[in-house]
């Protein structure tokens, strides 16, 4: 089954985007940060990270940057979750190594359609 | 939304949102409350990036919930706050006070926002001049215009290219500026009785050119009340909100992206340029070749995959379980409702109660025959004793939850008065039963206003007595013994001695010059003493003060003053940390017992013949080194029926509360102890002369005396 590693600083938004992966069959890790996922990142691995951008202590480019360093992650799909699409947010991901991105707020749809285009 | 979602719509079906609602609205709380600290100790001239930061943190965490969770009110406004707070925290704007009052301002909106969310029954708040507000800050002008205008002139100039910075719209390089471009946005409107009414947004963007433009889904065809419109624009979603809302009710207008939501990215980093067309990507993107994107997968990429995938899945599976665990990144703090709190204080109340019986049936037992027994019992008492600790500590939480109102207060008030005040709070960690905490909330606020309303100086009266300008309100809070002490200190003008004095007499009070500064300060707590005239002449100390002091001896505290006239004043609030436990003095009345709160007992001693005189009637005084005081026989006061020869001599309990001082005639003194209060108003009725009940070790019921209704009772 698959393990996905969910990163938001947000409980609420945790905790649905948490019940709505595992509602769709799916392992979750749960992260209140960038620094919290990246030690419960360590000496594992996860089918899919997905993080929020916006965290205290470590952002989600913040993040992606750091566990493309990790060899477990170099080939990790890893979604961002963004409430800003701009380019510039984009351009900032790439440059980190994500695999993509996902504007907030989604429906809990749309985030399993997603993450189903990356995993199967 | 998409025609993509449609499959794995069917799985995500069915989650209701609403569950989360709960957790949303606590986190948006917190947030909101930390927004509000930091705002107010925020250093306008000197803001530390870090702090900016953190406020932006709190307004974008709200946002994003908001937002997720359809309560398009709350995200509206925390987006422009946003908006604002970013220009902050990128230095693209210096922050002002001005800034500071419209964001807390905009923060008071919105926790009456999410109350009304909650059920809190309030109206609509309006935040149209809320957001035009923030909106004009974000161009970076002071003052918005007069409210009247602002109203109607927002919807005539469509704020598009204002969004996109201060610059002038006409200016060519502000356009080029804008970085997202057009978006692509679903209209939802109604529902609607009349749906034509939707033409007039068609006919808008009509009029407005720049607005960008408009075209029905669904053939145009409205289903079920609603229309859908495709809407191509680079307008930011308020200020399309703020236009639409001329035509039709806020609530009946819905945006959304169109489109799928997401994106992946491009197999070649690309200029801004060459980045997906902002109507094609609709929120969303992969990059293409990146790690782990859908599609074609880049040759770097490809190599990396095979080795490092099938390593992965076996750790994975392997570290399933401790996942579970793992997956609890709160696990140090757990939300409880009070309900459940304090039924457990209850049963170990019960417990006690029960342990108090055992230990007393044991008494009489031979200690060699019972040894284990007794052994096993002396355990339990322990073991009870540290339950009990335990149990109530889950009730204590920390000062800080009501100093926390004090800096926007004194902020606010300070701003009125134009004084300048600064607020130090020491031991806000302190920690005191929550009901306690919930019912010092009140006086502490009459007190800091107080300090800061009548103690606090004015700046140029300051410096002319050679203080610094900013007055200082000091908040203390501290553990001594098993109380909890609350300090209000301020440095103001402080208390004049003769002056009260003075004012005492006029009132006709018994005063005397030689009496203590702590017994001339108290007078400012004497009822009756707190008119309005007497305002200006006491420094106002006076204002309600009397209700101060008895709500705090209600909780069974006091309150002491002490000031130094032009230093300033202290006003020290004693507490007991809790109101479930209380250290009680038990007598007995032929064959009642009651209990006497063993702070207010003051001294005890049996009856001599001669003692106790009779005056005018009925009363009765007792002479105590040379100090008369009222005698109040219990066994009046409650009808005790006392059978033939119980005759005993009595013995009289000196107690204090209020101010005054009575004896009460009891029969006997029976120890003294802790004992478990139970409210009587909640188990059986208010009664006169009673605060409470408890259990006693053999199972009676003892009733816990209100001593300052005794005082009272007696000074009639």
């Amino acid at each position: 089954m698959h393990t996905i590693l969910a990163v938001d600083d947000s409980a609420s938004m945790r905790q649905m985007v948490s019940f709505t992966l595992k509602n769709a069959g799916f392992n979750v890790v749960e992260a209140v940060d960038g620094q919290d996922a990246l030690e419960k990142a360590n000496g594992r691995t996860f089918s899919l990270v997905l993080t929020d951008q916006n965290m205290p202590r470590l952002d989600g480019i913040g993040l992606t940057k750091k566990l493309r360093e990790n060899p477990n992650f170099k080939a990790t799909p890893i979604l961002i979750l963004t409430t800003e699409s701009s380019d510039q947010m984009k351009q900032a991901g790439r440059a980190a190594g994500a695999t993509g991105w996902l504007v907030k707020p989604f429906d809990p749809a749309k985030l399993v359609e997603v993450i189903g285009k990356v995993i199967r | 939304m998409g025609d993509l979602s449609q499959e794995s719509m069917n799985a995500a079906a069915g989650i209701d949102l609403s569950q989360f609602y709960q957790v949303f609205f606590e986190e948006a709380g917190e947030n909101l409350e930390t927004m509000e600290q930091k705002l107010l100790t925020l250093d306008i001239e000197n803001a530390d990036d870090e702090e900016l930061n953190a406020i932006f943190r709190c307004a974008h965490s709200v946002k994003g919930g908001a937002a997720t969770f359809g309560f398009s009110d709350v995200a509206e406004l925390t987006h422009q706050m946003e908006t604002l707070l970013d220009k902050l925290r990128r230095h693209e704007l210096a922050p002002t006070a001005a800034m500071v009052d419209v964001l807390l301002a905009s923060g008071d909106a919105l926790k009456a926002q999410l109350g009304r969310h909650q059920g809190s029954g309030q109206p609509a708040v309006d935040t149209h001049e809320l957001l035009q507000s923030i909106r004009l800050l974000v161009e970076g002008k002071e003052r918005p215009p007069a409210p009247a205008a602002a109203a109607r002139a927002a919807p005539v100039q469509p704020a598009a290219p204002a969004h996109a910075g201060a610059a002038p719209p006409a200016a060519p390089a502000a356009v080029a500026a804008v970085p997202a471009g057009t978006r692509e946005l679903e209209l939802t409107v109604g529902p609607l009785v009349d749906l034509s009414a939707a033409d007039n947004l068609v006919d808008l963007f009509k009029e407005i050119p720049d607005l960008g433009t408009i075209e029905p889904l669904d053939g145009g065809r409205g289903a079920e009340g609603l229309r859908r419109f495709k809407v191509v624009t680079a307008s930011p979603d308020n200020d399309l909100l703020d236009l639409f809302s001329f035509h039709i009710a806020r609530e009946h207008v819905r945006l959304a992206p169109l489109g799928p939501g997401y994106g992946f990215h491009d197999t070649e980093p690309s200029p801004l340029a060459q980045a997906p067309g902002p109507a094609s990507d609709g929120g969303f993107g992969f990059f293409d070749g990146a790690p782990g994107a859908p599609g074609h997968a880049a040759p770097n990429a490809a190599t990396a995959t095979p080795v490092a995938a099938p390593a992965a899945s076996t750790p994975a599976r392997s570290a399933a379980v401790k996942v579970e665990k793992a997956a609890a990144p709160e696990s140090s703090t757990l939300r409880v409702s009070v309900e459940k709190v304090d039924q457990l204080i209850n049963l170990v109340g019960e417990l006690v109660i029960t342990q108090a019986m055992l230990a007393q049936n044991s008494k009489g037992l031979d200690a060699g025959m019972n040894q284990q027994m007794l052994s096993g019992l002396a355990d339990l008492d322990r073991n009870t004793r540290d339950l009990q600790e335990a149990v109530m500590s889950i009730r204590m939480i920390p000062m800080s939850l009501v100093f926390n109102r004090f800096p926007r207060m004194l902020r606010d008030l300070a701003g009125k008065l134009g004084k300048k005040v600064e607020l130090v709070q020491v031991g806000e960690a302190t920690e005191l039963d929550k009901g306690l905490v919930e019912k010092i909330t009140d006086p502490l606020t009459h007190l800091v206003r107080n300090s800061c309303d009548h103690g606090i100086e004015l700046p140029a009266e300051r410096l002319a007595k050679g203080k610094p300008e900013h007055g200082t309100v000091t908040l203390k809070a501290s553990h001594q013994g098993g109380s909890i002490v609350i300090e209000v200190r301020d440095d103001g003008k402080g208390l004049n001695r003769n002056k009260l004095l003075n004012k005492a007499r006029e009132r006709g009070l018994d005063v005397s010059d030689s009496m203590g500064d702590t017994d001339v300060f108290g007078l400012i707590f004497a009822p009756g003493f707190s008119t309005a005239d007497e305002v200006t002449d006491v420094s106002g100390r006076g204002v309600g003060m009397d209700v101060v002091k008895k709500n705090i001896t209600a909780l069974g505290g006091t309150v002491e003053i002490d000031s130094a006239e032009g230093y300033g004043m202290t006003v020290r609030v004693r507490l007991p940390l809790t109101l479930a436990i209380m250290d009680g003095m038990s007598v007995g009345v032929a064959d009642e017992c009651y209990i006497l709160p063993l702070s207010s007992v003051v001294e005890s001693f049996q009856v001599q013949p001669g003692m106790v005189k009779t005056i005018g009637g009925n009363g009765r005084v007792v002479e105590v080194r040379d100090e008369y005081m009222p005698v109040i026989e219990l066994e009046q006061v409650f009808n005790v029926p006392r059978g033939l020869g119980q005759d005993v001599s009595p013995i009289l309990v000196v107690v204090e509360a209020e101010g005054g001082r009575v004896a009460m005639m009891v029969d006997e003194l029976l120890g003294q102890q802790q004992v478990v209060v139970k409210n009587l108003e909640s188990n059986y009725r208010r009664v006169d002369d009673v605060s409470g009940a408890t259990i006693m070790g053999d199972g009676r019921v003892a009733l816990i005396l209100d001593v300052g209704a005794l005082v009272r009772r007696s000074r009639h």
